[in-house]
């Protein structure tokens, strides 16, 4: 996995909630077997109009959020669907943080997997955010991973909270694989008990 | 210390709790689908790793095989790759795989049940959100991503942070045409599709007590509705009887060892839940979602809402988009509203008591005027025990098609789907914007209500007629 850096980049506003996995990715994409290549596809109902135009009305299609790397989003983001397509689609097209008062908890795994930070501040801070961006498109906010600051020009900038674990696994870029396969005796010998306590599941 | 169910299946499961890193818990059933496993199969070979205990995966392809003409080469061609993807990592990785032409083949939520693979105390994970289903056993179930399909694939493991525990206590006894389907459309409602979000919920009292196996399945399957990842119901006699006699279910001493852990696993007496929520079946009507989130719902006797019915800005914007969307009036009766299409189906009820009652409605009947209806069974068993007992005939002699097993309209990624503005009565799980088809309108409903609108070309009130 690429190792998350500290970076500045545009902030994308889509104020909306309870965006589902349907809508940023839709299922007609899913039947490819590769990972690669869903960020033409993000929020395609919404992005493209019918003869395949941009939808100038739609959020991320305005000038200003060009090249954006945040995506600042209203409560409950990627919730329905575990599609990983989501998160592959959303880090395919630039994006590789999201800003959200709360997201659904199978997408936020998932974020995690594909080297995004998805940010949680409170309904409050996310509303002054949001009203940063509003009032200056194109601003480009400071995310720094690693002392957990998220810094932007009009003082909204916060301390965020994120669990030490993922934070150290999105910095170095690590294998979750390779992690836990440093544990692989514990995994045998725990397999070893399940094998006399639960016999009829190896037979 | 007293303990609810999750935490014992939790703390039996847990293999190592290293100091700064996430709880690694064992996983002991490994579900899978065409869908979410390609990217899987392919990391797996790029870092040279092999499947840890195959015997601890089955799979099924459901997502996107047709439901008519079975015999055909599936005609998209990006499809047809994913099926043939999905047999060849089943074949050279040694696993159990019902494909399009096994006799076992259906829905994979349906088809694991229906052969005991998933016991009481189990942790069961899938590449899919409504993995949920399979806690109606008394198993830790629940969706996973693709990067997570192949960590456990490799490791026999999930890096996991325990969830908090939230009790839905439902009393009182549901009416003949009120079902699981509506309890949990009446959850959703409640607490909302973020709700449960961090929690493992728990199904409890009388009304949960007195559904089937299968009504079960239907109310743990819409737990991720609700925002929680995993719904469980503590397993009692019902249970033992359903699991007794299925192909992966253990026999004779095992079976005893078996039945002796299951009891077990109960939640204690006096054990403390982090969210209490009661509900009154006796106070439940059929539910029918009017918006674009199974949250926006109501009974059958309600109106469609106004944006400015809701204090919160957030809902009333949510409202006035939905209505939009949904070609919809605000104060619009419930039972005015047409429809134009019927499906019964999917992981939530495909099963065979949701024909059996859907068939009871339709009995005699005929499909209204510019109607079109279609039942897809969860699997070809279910198909073959609803053939059985004649429900076909009633379907077909009312105008339905009578199909091949599959997810088919729930998430329209078959070729059956919805066109732009067409509206139909769904007894799947998600009504967002294009799931059955981009501009499609879902109202999601229990299968007695989709069979009734099936009839009178509008939603009625089944308790009714």
């Amino acid at each position: 996995m690429e190792p998350y850096k500290k970076h500045q980049s545009i902030a994308a506003l889509m104020k909306r909630s309870n965006v589902d996995t349907d809508q940023i990715i839709p299922k007609q994409f899913l039947k490819k077997v590769e990972r690669t290549g869903f960020g033409k596809h993000l929020f395609h109902d919404w992005r493209f109009n019918d003869d395949g135009s941009d939808n100038a009305n739609f959020e991320l299609n305005k000038p200003t959020f060009t090249g954006a790397k945040i995506l600042l989003v209203g409560d409950n983001f990627g919730c329905g669907s575990s599609r990983e397509h989501a998160p592959w689609a959303i880090a395919d097209y630039g994006f590789n943080t999201i800003i959200s008062s709360s997201y659904a908890d199978i997408f936020y795994n998932n974020c995690f997997k594909n080297s995004i930070l998805p940010i949680k501040v409170d309904k409050q801070k996310l509303a002054e955010l949001m009203d940063e961006v509003a009032a200056n498109e194109g601003v480009t906010f400071v995310v720094d991973l690693e002392n957990q600051q998220l810094i932007t020009p009009a003082g909204n900038g916060l301390t965020f909270d994120i669990d030490p674990f993922r934070k150290e696994n999105l910095l170095a870029g690590f294998d979750d694989i390779g992690l836990t396969l440093k544990h692989i005796d514990k995994i045998d010998q725990y397999e070893e008990k399940h094998k006399q306590a639960y016999p009829w599941l190896w037979n | 210390m007293k303990k609810t169910m999750y935490e014992k299946i939790w703390d039996s499961h847990l293999v190592v709790e290293a100091p700064g890193q996430a709880p690694l818990i064992y996983v002991d059933r490994h579900l899978m689908h065409e869908v979410t496993s390609p990217q899987a199969f392919e990391g797996l070979r790029v870092a040279n790793r092999k499947v840890r205990n195959p015997h601890s995966i089955l799979a099924t392809m459901d997502h996107c095989v047709p439901t008519k003409n079975r015999d055909l080469p599936i005609a998209d061609p990006i499809a047809k790759k994913q099926i043939e993807t999905m047999a060849d990592n089943c074949k050279s990785n040694g696993l159990n795989l019902y494909d399009m032409k096994n006799p076992n083949n259906g829905v994979i939520h349906v088809v694991v049940p229906e052969h005991g693979f998933v016991h009481p105390g189990m942790v069961v994970v899938c590449g899919d959100s409504h993995t949920a289903t399979h806690g109606a056993f008394g198993a830790l179930a629940f969706g996973i991503g693709t990067s997570e399909v192949e960590h456990v694939m490799a490791t026999q493991t999930l890096p996991q942070q325990k969830s908090k525990t939230m009790l839905i206590q439902i009393d009182g006894e549901l009416s003949k045409y009120t079902s699981a389907k509506d309890i949990a459309l009446t959850i959703t409602g409640k607490i909302g599709t973020a709700g449960g979000t961090g929690h493992v919920m728990e199904y409890a009292g009388k009304a949960i007590s007195k559904l089937s196996m299968e009504g079960r399945m239907t109310l743990c399957n819409m737990a991720i509705e609700a925002g929680a990842r995993a719904g469980l119901v503590a397993p009692d006699q019902k249970t033992y009887d359903y699991l007794k006699g299925r192909e992966f279910t253990p026999v004779g001493d095992n079976w005893n060892k078996a039945l002796a852990y299951w009891q077990s696993l109960v939640t204690d007496e006096g054990a403390q839940y982090d969210t209490v929520v009661v509900l009154n079946a006796d106070e439940i009507e059929p539910q029918v979602t009017w918006g674009t989130s199974p949250e926006q719902v109501t009974g059958v006797t309600g109106l469609v809402p106004a944006p400015n019915d809701f204090d919160d800005d957030i809902k009333s914007e949510a409202c006035a988009n939905a209505l939009e969307y949904m070609g919809l009036t605000a104060h619009t009766n419930i039972t005015d509203i047409p429809v134009d299409l019927i499906f019964i189906g999917s992981c939530t009820n495909g099963r065979i008591e949701d024909f059996r009652i859907a068939a009871e409605v339709t009995k005699g009947t005929k499909v209204a005027d510019n109607v079109m209806a279609i039942a897809v069974p969860g699997s070809y068993h279910v198909k073959e025990q609803a053939e059985q007992e004649g429900l076909d005939k009633i379907f077909i002699d009312a105008g339905w098609e009578w199909r091949e097993p599959g997810c088919s309209m729930c998430l329209a990624m078959n070729g059956d789907e919805l066109t732009v503005g067409q509206r139909s009565a769904s007894t799947s799980n998600r009504n967002f914007e294009g799931r059955q088809g981009k501009g499609g309108r879902t109202h999601l409903v229990s299968p007695a209500m989709a069979a009734a609108a099936a009839v009178a070309g509008h939603f009625v009130d089944i308790r009714n007629l």
